[in-house]
């Protein structure tokens, strides 16, 4: 049996920390990590809630398989309501710490209430003790991590923290994990900050016993050879990471470049998974040093990175002259194409310098975009910033960085998001964000389905709740046409309830391009109790998406949130192969909404609810 | 006739050195398809898993009919994601 089959629950305001029995029930219901930690919340606390009050829970969760031999089962989540977005906030994060929470004998953590004073959680197997963190607090993340490892002295301690991101308030703070893996979007580290909790450090030296150890052995190495044989999980990935997809994603005319006003970025290659490769610097290295699995991965997608010595962003500054987590392709392209920077070196620093200080990068990168348009237009000042905010800019790019990390300046600002931003600076309409969240880097012009899972994703746009772009650009598992709005809905709706499956097994979304929902089910049926059959893994995923519809329905979304800024809607593409076209929206949507099973009005039916069995949050009159 | 190519990911070790932004200037016959050029170049078929004309995506029977132009750009890459399946995700 995988599970642990507790939960630590952990009241910040008493300063008590309580072991409690797993929901099974529940786990079987919603499988694990963001459906079960999604049950325990619309279960817990009032939706409507302040996300930064006490009453906010924040739930750390993982997976059945997670801490098991499965391919990339290291996954956890942070789930809550997030302040960037006031709905579920569910952020995944690979690393090694979800894996080590499971290896010490807990599913999950709800953390409630807050502290008086800054804490951090000590686990130590069994063991759980909330201990003072005054002078942690102002620490990065990464002298957090290399303090507690000292301080208990144990290298192998696995440790999820805040920076001074979380701390500030950044609505967009992550947690960060394993110095560089990051529980990201949404504001999760915020919720976090707000709590007064620091950290959470880990150190499990147990086993995760499956249900049928002989069973599982057996389908975890065939779907190992999956992986193995994939030319995308065995090739591309290892080689080139997810920025592989900078330039295809360019050539196809998706990227949204300088706060969407173009579609396509001329120095998209030069900042790409190639170029992390190539040997252009004068000191004769790659940007690339290695690569780095997460626990159980074979894979290893991960890029370490180093950065040139004499390069502006860090010749005087030898702390960033090691090794660290390099860019991934969102990050790439929202602190390059979103902001018309091009300069590798300093889109390396700024990413270092968002996990140091825990950050969304995406969130972040598409914010200094919309900064840069409010700068060109002439609705912020150089006296309001401090300095010329333009374009393309590498140097105003890591000063407005640092600034943001830091909490100086206009950086204090910045860290708003841009919804909240353009909004005090009287263009609304320039975020690129939905339900709050900023878009990352596909445009839903030249990418329909993409357009139109931003707008119904439940955690605001977010590329990961339905990755259409594996059919849409890539092929998989079938090639559709990205500019065809025709066929999206239900491809969406597909991805989307596939994606709420893999997410709650703990299981990394890359698998799927090797993997099918059989692969997934024969894993789960070895290592867990339960009905995980496709058929009922479909319903399960179908559940999940509807809790958090049901969330933030309650939490008082609507059916008009479901919806993408008006440039995607009404400012056509200039060029590439989408040139002309806007997002069709007005025609996917109502075919969404029929294929979910709900009203005209985005509502679920109280038959389609029945029939999942998931409790009606929203009062019928919402 | 001259066409520009782009080469992406393992292939772009195929390039011709100096190669700016992955494109490279390549003389072909006229009424050359891209299946045609992809021979040409000596890439296994295989490796030419996503195949573009100015941006837009090529099929398979496309590859092999449609005639290039002067000046059209052919963007190909390797496997960069595809792998067995043959089925939407959700009843693989």
């Amino acid at each position: 049996m995988s599970w642990a089959r507790k939960l630590l629950r952990v009241d910040l305001t008493r300063g008590t920390c309580t072991s409690e029995p797993l929901n099974m029930e529940w786990a079987r219901d919603y499988l694990g990590q963001r459906g079960l930690a999604t049950r325990y919340l619309s279960e817990e606390i009032d939706p409507r809630v302040d996300p930064l009050s006490p009453a906010n829970e924040l739930i750390f969760a993982t997976g059945p398989l997670t801490g098991t031999t499965a391919g990339t089962a290291g996954r956890y989540s942070v789930i809550t309501k997030g302040p960037l977005t006031g709905a579920i906030a569910c952020s995944n994060s690979g690393g090694l710490f979800g894996a080590e929470l499971k290896l010490a004998g807990w599913d999950m953590i709800i953390f409630q209430g807050r502290a008086a004073t800054p804490v951090y959680l000590l686990l130590l197997d069994g063991k759980a003790a909330l201990l003072p963190a005054r002078g942690l607090w102002g620490m990065t993340v990464w002298d957090t991590e290399r303090w507690l490892r000292k301080e208990h002295g144990d290298a192998h301690m696995k440790v999820a923290s805040i920076g001074g991101a979380g701390e500030q308030g950044v609505l967009y703070a992550s947690v960060i994990n394993d110095e560089y893996r990051a529980a990201g979007r949404s504001g999760v580290g915020a919720v976090m900050g707000s709590k007064n909790l620091k950290a959470v450090a880990v150190r499990g030296t147990g086993k995760v016993p499956v249900r049928d150890a002989v069973a599982f052995r057996t389908v975890t190495a065939a779907a190992k050879k999956l992986l193995d044989e994939s030319p995308v999980t065995s090739g591309a990935l290892p080689t080139y990471g997810t920025n592989v997809l900078m330039n295809i994603i360019n050539e196809t005319g998706g990227l949204p470049t300088r706060n969407a006003r173009d579609v396509q970025f001329e120095g998209a290659s030069k900042i790409s998974g190639e170029a992390m490769r190539d040997v252009v610097r004068s000191d004769g290295q790659t940007n690339l040093v290695h690569r780095e699995p997460c626990f159980s991965c074979t894979v290893g997608c991960g890029r370490v990175s180093r950065i040139l010595r004499t390069h502006f962003s860090v010749k005087d500054r030898p702390q960033y002259w090691g090794d660290s987590g390099g860019l991934e392709y969102e990050s790439a392209w929202a602190l390059g194409a979103a902001t018309g920077v091009d300069d590798l070196e300093a889109l390396t620093f700024c990413n270092f310098l968002c996990n140091e200080h825990g950050m969304d990068t995406i969130s972040f990168g598409s914010t200094v975009g919309a900064a840069m348009e409010l700068f060109e237009i002439g609705a912020l000042s150089e006296a309001q910033v401090g300095y010329p905010l333009r374009s393309g800019d590498a140097h105003a790019l890591v000063r407005i960085t640092e600034e943001t990390c830091k909490g100086i300046g206009f950086g204090k600002e910045m860290g708003l998001g841009s919804r909240r931003l353009c909004e005090r600076y009287g263009h609304p309409e320039l975020s690129m964000s939905v339900k709050g969240q900023e878009f990352p880097a596909y445009d839903g012009r030249g990418i329909q389905g993409m357009g139109l899972n931003y707008a119904t994703s439940n955690r605001g746009a977010c590329h990961v709740r339905g990755y259409a772009v594996s059919s849409e650009i890539l092929g998989v598992p079938v090639k559709t046409d990205p500019k065809a709005s025709e066929g999206k809905a239900a491809l969406v709706k597909a991805f989307q309830d596939v994606t709420a499956v893999v997410d709650s097994a703990g299981l990394c979304l890359f698998c799927t391009f090797a993997w099918g929902l059989p692969d997934i089910s024969a894993q789960l049926q070895a290592d867990s109790e339960g009905d995980f059959s496709v058929e009922n893994l479909t319903r399960i995923g179908e559940r999940i998406w509807n809790l958090e519809r049901e969330f933030n329905l309650a939490a008082g979304l609507t059916g008009k949130d479901d919806t993408l800024p008006k440039r995607i809607l009404k400012e056509a593409a200039r060029t590439g192969p989408a040139k002309g076209m806007v997002s069709r929206l007005d025609v996917m949507l109502p075919e969404y909404y029929q294929l979910r099973g709900w009203s005209a009005d985005g509502i679920p039916a109280p038959a389609l609810l029945a029939r999942l069995g998931v409790k009606q949050l929203h009062s019928s009159a919402a | 006739m001259k066409i520009k190519l782009k080469l992406f990911a393992m292939l772009s070790e195929r390039l011709p050195a100096g190669s700016e932004n992955h494109t490279m200037e390549l003389e072909v016959p006229e009424g050359a398809t891209p299946r045609q050029v992809v021979q040409q170049l000596g890439i296994p078929p295989e490796l030419a898993t996503l195949t573009l004309l100015d941006g837009v995506h090529l099929t398979q029977r496309q590859r092999e009919e449609r005639v290039l132009h002067e000046g059209e750009t052919l963007a190909i890459f390797p496997p960069i994601a595809g792998g067995r399946a043959s089925r939407p995700a959700a009843q693989r």
